[in-house]
């Protein structure tokens, strides 16, 4: 089930501005770099979002005002969805 | 060393090419082991068969911008033997039932031969603006669809969604024309070189402190050291491996493997061997190497653009004698800081250059914040 799957926060580096609304919604999984770009604390590609930052992501996607943001899981085969 | 020109001997010795249906191809290439000579290395058979899953008819391009200026191992087998890569191109195009076959050539090459050799075959040959990053898969399949030649968020891959929105095969010239012969001769044939893990032969581009430069074809797994040996090198410490995106190699007589490299975080990448002269200073070259690759970031992405001009100032800094302690930790920051921050592998190839040379140089860095540099005291000596 899709459920117990990991969810994903993708950035798309070629949409960001560094506006920086993603790291104050989640201020646990991104900081901020020497440029003003999110950067992810775990140091992963695509961070994963806890179940208790699921809401504030979904936030952040919402309100990214360059649409760079993407919430996305990837199932037991693979896919990403 | 074994003798093993296969891409680079004359044609005529070829013989005809068989026309496969899908399922034989891959089991061919899939048997071969045969890898991508592009520079990431990925099974040739799992991206191919990526796009046979797809519903719609695909594209399939050849890749022969080679945006790497140490690299010219690709112009030069299509000078030698475009003919060649077109079988490649022709075999998997007709074997997917592709909508169109596209083989894409820098602008520097010539394109005259490769056009004439394409007469008469339902290829297309495109000449193509160059660049750095041009030749990266997704910058590549933009530029053929009329869009800027510059990288795509990578979420949806041009194996799904490429030109023309079709999923879109993108193979290096040199794996094509590898493809070409595994479906003439099979896959035990192309594994009578090289090794298990890494058959076949690769091209080298070999720069740098050498009596000859150029170009040489030999299995997979033979040493650095005898690679070079007919390029006649100096005495040297040290041997970039893949290039601008590579790392440094100092020991000469571990096998071109991605075992053998692994010490070094290098991979043989696209066959790019530059050798370092002794009165080189390495942290000279590589603000230098760091400045063209600023130079080429395609300004997209925010740590790229930013990241890679801020890494080749403190590399300037380093290399001309600012003798500031903090200068080595921060630089490595930064490299980690723009890695796996990008749209394309430009950053994170930028930085795997900036780390390896830090930590194989770290005595000469240590050197420079002395006040001191090895390479001048070694050229005044000689």
């Amino acid at each position: 089930m899709s459920r117990d799957t990991t969810a994903r926060l993708h950035i798309d580096w070629t949409r960001c501005d560094g506006h920086g609304s993603c790291a104050e919604l989640l201020p646990g999984l991104l900081g901020v770099d020497d440029f003003g770009y999110p950067v992810a604390r775990s140091g992963e590609r695509d961070p994963a979002v806890p179940r208790r930052d699921r809401d504030a992501a979904q936030h952040a996607v919402r309100n990214c005002p360059v649409m760079a943001l993407r919430l996305y899981r990837v199932d037991h085969s693979g896919t990403r969805r | 060393m074994t003798s093993a020109r296969r891409l680079l001997q004359d044609q005529d010795r070829h013989g005809p090419l068989p026309a496969l249906r899908l399922d034989a191809l891959l089991d061919a290439v899939s048997e071969s082991g045969l890898t991508g000579r592009g520079g990431g290395g990925f099974p040739t058979a799992t991206k191919v068969r990526a796009v046979a899953s797809r519903p719609r008819k695909p594209v399939v391009v050849g890749n022969g911008l080679e945006g790497e200026p140490l690299s010219s191992k690709d112009a030069v087998l299509l000078g030698h033997n475009p003919h060649l890569v077109l079988d490649g191109l022709d075999v998997v195009a007709r074997a997917l039932r592709a909508r169109r076959a596209v083989l894409a050539v820098g602008a520097d090459l010539d394109p005259g031969p490769v056009v004439e050799a394409a007469r008469g075959r339902r290829i297309e040959v495109v000449t193509v603006e160059g660049g750095f990053v041009a030749g990266q898969e997704s910058a590549l399949v933009n530029q053929l669809d009329g869009r800027p030649p510059v990288p795509s968020d990578p979420f949806t891959r041009v194996t799904e969604s490429g030109i023309a929105g079709r999923p879109t095969l993108v193979l290096n010239v040199e794996t094509l024309a590898h493809l070409a012969l595994v479906v003439r001769h099979g896959a035990e044939w192309f594994r009578q070189v090289g090794t298990r893990d890494e058959p076949g032969t690769s091209l080298f581009t070999i720069s740098g402190a050498v009596r000859r430069p150029g170009v040489v074809e030999v299995p997979r797994g033979t040493s650095i050291r005898e690679v070079l040996a007919p390029a006649e090198p100096d005495p040297s410490s040290a041997v970039l491996v893949g290039g601008y995106h590579g790392a440094w190699v100092t020991d000469l007589d571990v096998p071109l493997t991605a075992r053998g490299l692994k010490p070094f975080r290098a991979a043989v990448g696209a066959g790019v061997l530059h050798v370092l002269g002794a009165g080189v200073c390495p942290l000279v070259f590589a603000a230098e190497v760091v400045d063209y690759l600023a130079g080429e970031s395609a300004a997209q992405c925010g740590p790229c653009l930013n990241g890679l001009p801020h890494l080749a100032g403190l590399l300037h800094r380093l290399a001309s004698g600012d003798r500031d302690p903090a200068l080595p930790a921060e630089t490595s920051r930064m490299a980690r800081l723009v890695t796996g921050r990008g749209a394309c592998a430009h950053p994170d190839g930028s930085a795997r250059f900036v780390a390896s040379t830090l930590a194989v140089f770290a005595e000469h860095v240590g050197a420079h914040l002395q006040g001191w540099c090895p390479s001048e005291t070694r050229s005044a000596a000689s």
